[in-house]
């Protein structure tokens, strides 16, 4: 047990939570963090779908890896995550039904998602099955923070809304508060984005480009 | 004819791939240092759009819509799958055949063609050309043949190639200027993508 929490695999969980997340650090999956953040609730199931599906393929992979030629590996990774983002999708569909049309096809578009593919051919080709789900659920989770802080300051300065629950009181609309539509639109994303970067580089020093 | 020349227009501005839709973003950021390479890249992703699209297409009417291929069975669940193998296979057919017969254009794209396989552009594409089947001919966003989903390919990559050309040449300028150091490299190119962004905004309005 005491091996299965090592102090390494902590490492390999963690740190895309912060100093090596997979959007601000090292600019994977931007498509789809960008486009489903207008609201917090289709960014919240985007990035649990996102953490279930790296986690799985990167289990799947890291079995195969000693068994998978090289040359055809993209196509078996392809197909792996391919058959996976179905799953999920149909899941989504039976149980999620309001969400998944507002996803529409970003669901899809998890299987292009750069995220997976970086961590299947850096980390899941090279490891164990279990070092790799942790790491497929620590980069899952670094993106769906990204996602659900994106979310919430476009949903609360877009709609005054969290999670369609009203935040903002309806004394500040009565005092001529009005909500700012431009948050909704898609290049505020960018925007937004751009200033988390900003704050996470002027706090740490060593991520800053030359 | 005129239903055409609008969705040609509108995949170009309106409805832009990067712009509007945010697709094929990692390359596009990655990608966009120079003029030059970013040509090479937007060429290379409107040629795969443009074969991919009505592969794709065809897959979607003949064999995977319901009823398409066996009555009252609908195989729409396996898009996801078919549309990647697709791309992935047409990616690999055309890295073949640019090489054997124009060396030359293979050499100046280099790399770029096998990555086309996982850019989000091709494979958002084709989802979107799934919506849009089922719309309403009225829809001017409606595809309603082969020849519309060719157009809608060719008008999304000379979109794409646009967006990657005019941020390249202003990360080309922005290389001399003074940007502070928390900013530089990823920051200010978010930025500048979304000023780009609220600019395409302006076309939205077109009415076409």
């Amino acid at each position: 047990m005491s091996q299965l929490f090592s102090k390494k695999n902590k490492d390999v969980f963690s740190s895309p939570l912060s100093i090596n997340n997979p959007v601000t650090v090292q600019v994977l999956g931007i498509c789809s963090a960008l486009a489903v953040t207008s609201k917090l609730e289709p960014a919240i199931v985007m990035g649990l779908s996102v953490t279930v599906i790296t986690a799985f393929s990167n289990v799947v992979i890291s079995l195969l890896r000693k068994t998978i030629p090289n040359r055809i590996r993209i196509i078996v990774q392809l197909v792996v995550v391919a058959a996976l983002v179905t799953v999920v999708s149909e899941v989504l569909k039976a149980f999620a039904y309001d969400v998944s049309v507002q996803l529409s096809v970003y669901v899809g578009l998890i299987i292009t998602n750069c995220i997976l593919m970086g961590r299947l051919e850096a980390f899941a080709m090279a490891n164990g099955p279990w070092e790799s789900f942790l790491d497929g659920v620590g980069n899952g989770l670094g993106y769906a923070k990204i996602l659900v802080v994106v979310a919430v300051f476009r949903e609360l300065l877009g709609s005054g809304t969290l999670l369609n629950f009203r935040i903002i009181p309806q004394s500040f609309y009565d005092l001529g508060y009005i909500n700012n539509g431009m948050m909704l639109m898609p290049p505020m994303a960018l925007i937004i984005c751009a200033c988390i970067i900003w704050y996470e580089r002027s706090k740490n020093k060593e991520l800053q480009e030359k | 004819m005129e239903n055409l020349l609008s969705l040609f227009i509108r995949s170009i501005f309106v409805d832009n791939m990067i712009f509007a839709f945010f697709l094929g973003m990692c390359s596009y950021l990655a990608v966009s240092k120079n003029v030059k390479t970013a040509v090479g890249l937007g060429i290379a992703v409107t040629f795969v759009l443009v074969v991919t699209l009505p592969v794709n297409y065809l897959l979607q009417t003949k064999v995977l819509a319901a009823d398409a291929l066996i009555p009252g069975v609908d195989l729409s669940f396996l898009s996801f799958i078919l549309f990647i193998a697709v791309i992935a296979g047409i990616v690999q057919l055309v890295e073949m055949v640019v090489e054997r017969f124009s060396p030359s254009l293979y050499a100046s794209l280099g790399i770029f063609l096998p990555l086309i396989a996982v850019n989000c552009a091709i494979m958002g594409a084709s989802l979107f050309m799934q919506q849009r089947i089922t719309m309403d001919a009225a829809n001017p966003q409606a595809i309603t043949g082969l020849g519309s989903a060719v157009v809608y390919a060719l008008g999304s990559g000379v979109g794409w190639l646009l967006a990657i050309v005019g941020l390249a040449a202003i990360r080309e300028k922005m290389a001399y200027s003074d940007v502070p150091a928390p900013l530089r490299g990823l920051g200010i190119t978010f930025i500048t993508v979304g000023l780009m962004a609220i600019a395409f905004m302006c076309f939205s309005g077109l009415k076409l």
